[in-house]
């Protein structure tokens, strides 16, 4: 059997859906967090995947990737940095105490 | 490549490491904001010069500078200069963080610009994120349990929301392979209807972009974030967010579906279906639930839900016009303009009242009219302009974009917009009865100082003149309709 474009697609979307799973699941903070970064890697598969498979003489995709990873690393930089924020008034991580404010 | 065309940006850059550099120094804090403040005004002035016919794009057809973006620019410089200016005392419960503040502030102003000009997804997805993480930042300002809560809130779901965007962005480039959206347009043009329902993933891709964008507008249901991000983050942040963030995700909106999915009609007429049905639940949900607000940013989050379902009624005009007319985008580039003064004139009033007061109850708003008579009059008429009443700015803006949904067939959706209009005046002139017939809670005035009063009075002054006399504005939005064509 030959890996084809659908493989890795298949592999990107489970692991996207595992992610935004554990998003909307997880009660820790820093779960969430990196639940969210694997959604973001997870589009890195498919993008370096298209890219290499439609237009194999263009990097587009691959450097979709690379702008990609260095946003989430952003992202995760100030999310750690509210994440700590918050831990220092509430010794606490946990998102489900994160509740001060309700509709 | 022309880098005189990208001044704007470059002046936004180096104000903002500028005002960092300056907190080292500088005792005053309030040279600071007189930096940012001619940061702002120079990059808006250079937008200004550089309104014209010619259009062009810069970085290898990543960034348009044409008319559209030059618009968005001036509306982004105002909105931030207005939001410094208003902040002017608030500002004190920063401490020493000051410079930090404005720098942000400038920062995303520079995101949102970008935003406006971005032609291709990957400066797309950066110009994005730029303005998100500046705004995650700002929103946590306060340090307080509230502030940090509302901005780990914002984060989370900010970062949930930009994944599904990417998620998207992938598809549509797997689909067509090109990211540029002109070149994403020629593709599509040479798909059929039946080849596109063969293999789904570019229509898979463009409702991920729409639930991407839907987040940063506060469409329902893409808004849960909205009121408690409202409610926690300081005041000028709220204000600036309800008003930049929602018109900047409607720039990207506007220019991503009309160069990249704007023709054959096939498409154009779904994804106008989907901003239709998005537009009737947002604006019942949103004027639904500000009924029973008793915290009045709040109220006003849940208010920001429901205009974004009238300007999403314009969208839906757009998708559903038979060939594609730029009449549908200046109708929201008017609304924007004028829901942008509207609502920062409403936000900066509750910023110099809540600032002295220091509640943001609806009910410790009584008898206002007596202690603040500048501010209540002012947020009095910021409300009406709100609902939508003549002879406020938001009467013509809601005017002309039913009447551009009724020459394209969308006598429903209209129906439902004007019913919704009426429930939202209940809660808006709630605030005004309480204001000027509620019984004070003491006989002590409220004090204002100068440059919050300066910057309401612009606002107040821009939505009178955009209501008295919409065709000014209005011709500037005509000329911005024409986008960058490749």
């Amino acid at each position: 059997m030959t890996i084809g474009l659908e493989h890795y697609l298949v592999l990107s979307a489970v692991l996207f859906c595992i992610g935004l799973y554990g998003a909307l699941t997880k009660r820790n903070a820093v779960i969430i967090l990196m639940c969210i970064e694997l959604m973001l890697n997870s589009v890195n598969i498919s993008l370096v995947a298209f890219s290499s498979y439609i237009v194999p003489l263009l990097l587009t995709g691959q450097v979709f990737a690379i702008f990609v990873m260095v946003v989430a690393a952003a992202e995760v930089a100030v999310g750690l940095a509210i994440i700590l924020a918050i831990y220092r008034g509430l010794t606490d991580i946990d998102a489900s105490n994160i509740n001060l404010m309700k509709w | 490549m022309n880098l005189e065309l990208f001044i704007p940006e470059i002046t936004l850059a180096v104000f903002a490491i500028l005002v960092i550099l300056l907190d080292l120094f500088v005792r005053d804090k309030s040279w600071l904001r007189l930096v940012s403040l001619s940061g702002l005004v120079i990059a808006g002035g250079v937008t200004v010069a550089m309104w014209g016919d010619d259009s062009t794009a810069i970085f290898n057809n990543m960034l348009a500078v044409d008319n559209f973006a030059l618009f968005f620019k001036l509306l982004f410089a105002g909105i931030a200069f207005l939001v410094i200016l208003a902040s002017t005392d608030y500002v004190a419960k920063f401490a020493r963080f000051q410079g930090e503040y404005y720098a942000l502030i400038l920062l995303s102003t520079l995101g949102m610009m970008l935003m406006a000009a971005t032609t291709d997804l990957i400066s797309l997805f950066v110009a994005l994120e730029l303005t998100s993480i500046s705004l995650y930042v700002l929103v946590g300002f306060l340090k307080d349990r509230k502030s940090t809560e509302a901005s780990l809130k914002y984060l989370l779901l900010g970062a949930i929301a930009s994944a599904v965007l990417l998620y998207g962005m992938a598809l549509v480039f797997g689909s067509t392979g090109q990211t540029q959206l002109g070149a994403i347009a020629q593709a599509i043009q040479s798909m059929s209807l039946e080849s596109v329902l063969d293999s789904p993933a570019l229509l898979m891709g463009i409702v991920l972009l729409i639930a991407g964008f839907g987040f940063k507008i506060a469409a329902v249901p893409f808004q849960m974030w909205v009121p408690d991000v409202y409610e926690g983050a300081p005041t000028p942040v709220t204000a600036y967010l309800s008003v930049a963030s929602k018109a900047a995700g409607f720039a990207i909106i506007l220019r991503v579906f009309f160069s990249a999915f704007g023709i054959p009609e096939w498409l154009s007429m779904n994804w106008g279906m989907i901003f239709a049905a998005l537009a009737v639940i947002s604006m019942i949900i949103g004027n639904v639930i500000a009924i029973p607000q008793t915290n009045i940013k709040r109220m006003l989050g849940y208010s920001s839900i429901a205009q974004a379902g009238y300007l999403m009624v314009g969208l839906a005009a757009i998708g559903f016009a038979p060939a594609i007319a730029t009449q549908g985008q200046s109708t929201i580039l008017f609304f924007l303009a004028s829901y942008a003064l509207t609502n920062l004139g409403a936000f900066i009033a509750v910023i110099a009242i809540s600032n002295k007061i220091n509640s943001d109850d609806i009910a410790d708003y009584a008898g206002m009219g007596k202690r603040a008579p500048v501010m209540a009059l002012a947020l009095t008429l910021c409300l009406i302009s709100l609902i939508g009443m003549p002879p406020a700015a938001g009467f013509m803006a809601k005017f002309y974009i039913f009447s551009t949904a009724v020459q394209n067939d969308l006598l429903w959706l209209v129906v439902i917009a004007v019913l919704n209009s009426v429930i939202s005046a209940y809660y808006y002139l709630r605030v005004v009865k309480v204001m000027w017939y509620g019984q004070p809670a003491s006989g002590e005035k409220v004090p204002s100082s100068g440059a919050p009063r300066l910057a309401l009075f612009l606002c107040c002054l821009g939505v009178l003149v955009l209501g008295i006399i919409p065709g000014l504005v209005m011709r500037l939005a005509e000329l911005a309709g024409k986008m960058f064509a490749f």
